[in-house]
């Protein structure tokens, strides 16, 4: 048994396809801060990607699923688990994933499942897609990390809690367009941020968030598999992290050394929000849409409760020529629609007519 | 509509699934497993590209129930590339007008609610295309 603490699987697995989904509609930062501090009040930079009328999780895990199937070409039958992670199911009891699973062709001899674990859901599920395919079970795993994501109107997280996410597809490494070398897990009993049963926004506890929570965890699982992994931030192209905002993920690749070259194809907080269990997953594909090959790329997720999910992927020549199969993260970013905080309220559903 | 309905629908609905006519190769959707063009049986699955053209359209200001919340929304009839024509709603059109003509791709959005406690409806809507 090795020393270190790295998640192997029994065969070497990649991503052999991955798929973005963000919706059109934006509402800036000071629109939110006109609403609830006045016109005169200058509010944080950035804005957030707004999911439409008839959007949910369930409906962009379906795009984002398809446009990894394009990039994958495979037939979805080969599929053998279909794994959503997300904090705003609109099911409380029925799965997600099996909506998706039926959309996108990949029923019946397939598990479905719904992960939770706040932000990192999304990498919980790859994960376990990763041991899914690795340990031989099933040839091809799909993981999504997917949210429209609540925040209490006129609270703190109001202003950047977004929509979107991306879908990977798990398949052995031979015909991946990205290898998964290493990837590890670190998790705690830290109540930072938490919704019970039957309330509709979550609680979080200001202050407490960053240092015992986010950068403690972030930090560990960086460190740990870097280390045993013998790698430094120069070996990296690029680093993507859990983004709740801009400063957290620039911060904490600061101390861990990485420049800002580095962070920035991957950091779309300030356009597109926090989307929650979808947001490194959704910051890797803009990063998996430039990278060229045989590049090194660190993602850590960061989840409330808490946990952190780190994984060390590397580009292959395939996925040069196979992402151009689908929509580019940034043409999703750049079909923008601005709205309004009266729109967004009705797009919400903060508007109840009977 | 009763939940058995709305789940022998999915296919269709959910992944513009349709049939394909073995002799002729003409496509069908909605599946009707005869095929309109030379009679003969057609019950081959046949999974559209989703791709197609706004052919005519329609803005509808009071919705039937059960759309309420949707309107205003616009119904369009859309010519697919494979031949088909079908009537779904348009989303995402953001500020832009419609235009005949104008190309538009599938997407699966919740179509409606039954009511507060009752199941969630998915199905085709049409987009305008994103350039890829
Ligand atoms: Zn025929």
């Amino acid at each position: 048994m090795p020393e270190d603490k790295l998640l192997r699987p029994n065969r070497d697995v990649g991503i052999i396809g991955y798929g973005a989904y963000i919706p059109r509609y934006r509402l800036p930062a000071s629109e939110v801060a006109r609403i609830w501090k006045g016109e005169n009040f200058k509010g944080p930079p950035g804005e957030k990607a707004v999911a439409g009328l008839d959007e949910d999780v369930i409906t962009m895990s379906i795009e984002a699923s398809r446009n990894a199937l394009a990039r994958a070409a495979i037939d979805p039958t080969e599929i053998r688990a279909v794994w959503v992670g997300s904090e705003s199911h609109p099911y409380a009891v029925k799965p997600t994933s099996t909506v998706v699973a039926e959309a996108i062709g990949a029923v019946p001899n397939t598990l479905a499942a719904d992960w939770q674990f706040a932000c990192k859901a999304g990498t919980e599920a790859m994960q376990a897609a990763i041991g899914f395919v690795g340990s031989g079970m099933a040839e091809v795993a799909l993981s999504v990390g997917m949210d429209k994501a609540q925040g209490r109107p006129g609270g703190a997280l109001e202003y950047t809690a977004g929509a979107g996410g991306a879908a990977y597809l798990i398949g052995t490494a031979d015909r991946s367009l990205v290898t998964i070398e290493a990837s590890y897990s670190f998790t705690t009993d830290t109540p930072d941020f938490f919704r019970r049963a039957n309330e509709k926004y979550p609680e979080h506890g200001e202050r407490f968030t960053g240092e015992p929570a986010y950068f403690k965890h972030v930090t560990a699982a960086a460190d740990e598999i870097m280390q045993s992994s013998g790698l430094k931030a120069e070996d990296f192209a690029f680093a993507v992290f859990h983004q709740p905002n801009a400063k957290f993920p620039t911060r904490v690749a600061r101390s861990l050394g990485f420049i800002p070259e580095q962070l920035k194809p991957g950091l779309l907080v300030p356009m597109i929000g926090n989307t929650y269990a979808g947001s490194a997953l959704v910051g890797l594909t803009a990063i998996l849409d430039i990278a060229r090959p045989d590049e090194r790329i660190l993602m850590v997720s960061y989840g409330s409760g808490a946990g952190s999910d780190s994984f060390i992927f590397k580009t292959t020549e395939n996925l040069i020529h196979r992402r151009e199969l689908a929509p580019a993260t940034l043409e999703y970013i750049s079909r923008r629609t601005e709205i309004d905080y009266a729109t967004y309220a009705r797009y919400r559903g903060k508007l109840v007519s009977k | 509509m009763e939940i058995s309905r709305h789940w022998r629908l999915a296919k269709q609905r959910y992944a513009l699934v349709g049939e394909v006519c073995p002799n002729c190769e003409h496509k069908i959707f909605p599946p009707r497993d005869i095929c309109p063009d030379c009679g003969e049986e057609a019950q081959d699955l046949y999974q559209f590209s989703g791709r197609g053209e706004v052919y005519s359209y329609t803005q509808v200001q009071q919705a039937p129930t059960g759309f309420e919340e949707y309107a205003p929304y616009t119904v369009a009839l859309i010519k697919l590339e494979e031949g088909p024509m079908l009537t779904a709603q348009l989303t995402d059109m953001g500020k832009r007008p419609v235009s005949i003509g104008m190309p538009v791709e599938m997407v699966t959005r919740k179509l409606r609610s039954d009511g507060e406690r009752g199941m969630l409806i998915y199905g085709y809507k049409f987009r305008p295309a994103i350039a890829s």
